[in-house]
């Protein structure tokens, strides 16, 4: 039996949730290839200079926030219903906040987009920090709003099952699958809270003309507040596929089950009382609370050096299995051939470049150098844009048969296509970080300033090789995603086969979860201290801010006026 | 709880590398110097900088530092799509001297970036960013925004003018 048959409500609402993160995906990314060509210069005529921050609003909301958190959720529920063996409490809640998902996200895409077409009179280009006062039609934050509070109730609905499922059971261990959806979720609750209050308590109401005046510094300090664990709920899906289903795809086992828990505490506690390290050059902001985030920072790199070991552990030992021996020869024994497995692995390998730069732009000194600089786009375009994209990507050549009931079709396109990423992300990539090394801002248009005279000089290349990687990149990239919708979507179209050749089951970890203590179970002891951590680190600098001049000074209009 | 051998070593060597990382950042404020962007600038009214003493007349002010050693004090309000001075002029500061940029915004959030140089601070109305820094090299730097501030945003820059000290303040009256 497959997991549609066992389960046909959860397998619709995944592959809805499906839907929309993969539509979200191609109108991005095809916006990703315009803005390559269009600020390296290669080919402009697509929009204009002022256009291009309207499709730039519209890259970041989509693939950051609407793609991200629609495939969280495909996959979360899969997880909780298969790690459980049991469906969702309430499947008319369950249908509610997709939909609820699905309003927000039009709401925002139509106030962004309707920035293009002359006759709608809205317009959000704010990009998706929205840094106040630059303001956008209230629809934008509508959107926004209802996106997030879709998630909460998506993530109510797992903690009811797990709850139905644990009076059912009293005396288990959380399964796995299920703990890293909790956990996740409890971060993300803990974090989201930063951005529905700047969203409900301040942007909101200005931009229906309430209230006159935000403070430019609190709301974007409430961003923040919310923008690093934002980071982390777009990773930890790639971490859930990588420590339950990658291992699986190498022909092996997970290598340590209390690891995986340990990892995934260190998120929850960690994740949110970071923030300050994106205001690293803000004025206003002590120079102790930018210290205490470094810090904070360095220390949320072990649970993914640790996430680094376990899952090459697990790889090698898949590959012994398979008849792979050596230091490094096991290496060729890993199914090099499976579209699933290559996606994931050379996302984590992109991830493991990501997690360098990463480091250097929580040097709190360094990020002089880098800070706003297009190394920064280079950074997250190998966590997000690969590590993220990539795995949520291959793991639906596993996943989609099984929600569907239908073979994969085009296998051997889907195999070229995260080879393809690899590449084009590679290309792009590392010109990113280079240029911004050399100084060149992310988000602008036109980055050759031809007026003042300005010219960047490369640490390592010519500027314009580097736009030429940038420009081949992207173009690869868009043609990658292309391939990866075409065999998705033929799939799709196709009619049930009598069976499917993969099997959702997941054999158990070599160390099993009851070689770790029970008070890893332990949620609410957790997310206490990680409420606590979040108090210790933004409790005296927001009271600081709102006791200087008050919730709303020092206060801006908006922007357009 | 089991912890393979292994795991252990690799855990260990994590954090030898967390607390090394930290050490150098730490050696860097100390030691060296580096000075995080801060409150120090205070708060300002974005809609009345022009009531301002500093920034409604903003430019180079030759000063002298705590020890009585010359120094430059440069205002700068940063606008959609211009920096004033730096755009229409360039902003003229002297080598081998210590020069405080003071910048704020009349409108909405802004960058000021140094091409080739570690100036580099956020621009928030409301808010006046303080950065102390030494240019050894005389010569012209690009100067450009470098957060998102607009339609016209990628037209935003300017240049700094770097003169021989000497040059600077037989120019600029000492504002002590």
């Amino acid at each position: 039996m497959t997991f549609v048959d066992d389960y046909p409500d959860e397998a619709r609402i995944v592959r809805y949730n499906l839907a929309v993160a993969f539509a979200a995906l191609g109108i991005g990314g095809l916006f990703g290839m315009v803005q390559a060509l269009h600020r390296t210069g290669v080919f402009r005529g697509v929009i204009s200079s002022t256009d291009y921050y309207t499709l730039l609003t519209g890259h970041g909301v989509l693939l950051a926030l609407v793609f991200t958190t629609f495939f969280l959720c495909a996959l979360f529920t899969w997880g909780v219903t298969r790690s459980l063996g049991r469906g969702t409490v309430d499947y008319r809640f369950t249908q509610a906040w997709f939909w609820t998902m699905l309003a927000g996200s039009v709401l925002a895409a139509v106030a962004i987009l309707g920035g293009l077409v002359a006759g709608i009179p809205t317009s959000a280009d704010v990009l998706y920090t929205f840094y106040a006062p630059l303001q956008a039609h209230p629809l934008f934050y509508v959107g926004l709003a209802l996106l997030v509070v879709g998630s909460w109730m998506a993530g109510l609905d797992w903690f009811r099952t797990y709850r139905a499922w644990r009076a059912e059971n009293p005396d288990e261990r959380i399964p796995l699958q299920t703990f890293m959806v909790l956990t996740t979720m409890l971060m993300w609750y803990l974090s989201s809270v930063g951005v529905a209050v700047e969203v409900l308590v301040f942007v909101l109401p200005w931009s229906l003309g309430l209230i006159p005046k935000v403070d430019p510094l609190l709301t974007r300090t409430l961003f923040w507040y919310f923008g690093h664990a934002v980071v982390y709920f777009w990773l930890l899906p790639a971490y859930f596929v990588w420590y339950t289903i990658l291992p699986k795809l190498s022909g092996g086992r997970l290598f340590s089950d209390p690891l995986a828990r340990v990892v995934f505490l260190l998120f929850l506690l960690l994740s949110t009382p970071v923030g300050f390290h994106h205001q690293y050059i803000d004025p206003g902001v002590p120079e102790g609370y930018k210290f205490l985030a470094m810090t904070n920072t360095m220390f949320l790199l072990l649970p993914s050096l640790l996430t680094a070991f376990t899952v090459v552990a697990s790889m090698e030992h898949g590959a012994r299995q398979r008849g792979g021996s050596g230091y490094l020869g096991w290496l060729r024994s890993l199914p090099w051939d499976s579209p699933a497995f290559v996606g994931a692995t050379l996302a984590g390998l992109m991830f493991a470049a990501g997690g360098f730069s990463g480091m250097i732009n929580a040097g709190m000194n360094i990020n002089y150098l880098v800070h706003n600089t297009i190394w920064v786009p280079g950074h997250f375009h190998l966590t997000v844009g690969t590590a993220a994209a990539l795995t949520f990507m291959a793991v639906t050549y596993w996943l989609f048969p099984q929600v569907s009931g239908k073979r994969l079709r085009h296998k051997s396109v889907a195999l070229v296509q995260p080879y393809l990423w690899f590449l084009g992300m590679t290309l792009m990539s590392n010109a990113m970080h280079r240029a911004g090394l050399a100084g060149v801002p992310r988000r602008t248009a036109e980055p050759q300033y031809p007026d003042a005279g300005i010219t960047f000089e490369g640490v390592v290349g010519g500027i314009s090789e580097m736009r030429i990687q940038i420009a081949i990149g992207g173009t690869l990239l868009f043609v990658s995603l292309v391939l990866f919708l075409y065999v998705l979507v033929s799939t799709w179209l196709s009619s049930r086969t009598p069976t499917i050749d993969v099997s959702g089951a997941l054999p158990d970890p070599l160390s099993g979860p009851s070689h770790s203590p029970a008070v890893l179970d332990n949620l609410r002891l957790w997310t206490a201290i990680a409420v606590l951590l979040v108090v210790l680190a933004y409790g005296v600098p927001l009271a600081d801010m709102v006791m200087t001049d008050g919730l709303f000074g020092p206060g801006s209009v908006p922007f357009p006026e | 709880m089991e912890i393979h051998r292994y795991e252990k070593l690799w855990t260990a060597a994590s954090l030898v590398i967390i607390v090394g990382f930290i050490a150098t950042i730490t050696y860097g404020t100390v030691v060296v110097g580096v000075a995080m962007v801060d409150d120090s600038g205070g708060t300002i009214d974005a809609d009345s900088l022009n009531d301002h003493p500093e920034f409604g007349d903003p430019g180079v002010e030759a000063t002298t530092t705590e020890d009585g050693e010359p120094a430059a004090d440069a205002y700068v309000v940063a606008r959609q799509y211009l920096f004033q001075p730096g755009t229409a002029e360039p902003i003229t500061v002297p080598a081998d001297t210590p020069v405080t940029f003071h910048v704020t915004s009349g409108d909405v959030t802004h960058g000021f970036s140094v091409v080739g140089t570690n100036v580099n601070t956020m621009v928030i109305p409301g808010q006046v960013a303080e950065i102390t820094v030494e240019f050894s090299e005389t010569g012209e730097y690009g100067l450009v925004c470098h957060e998102y501030c607009g339609a016209g945003h990628h037209d935003m820059a300017g240049s700094i003018e770097v003169v021989p000290r000497s040059e600077f303040f037989d120019d600029t009256e000492v504002n002590a």
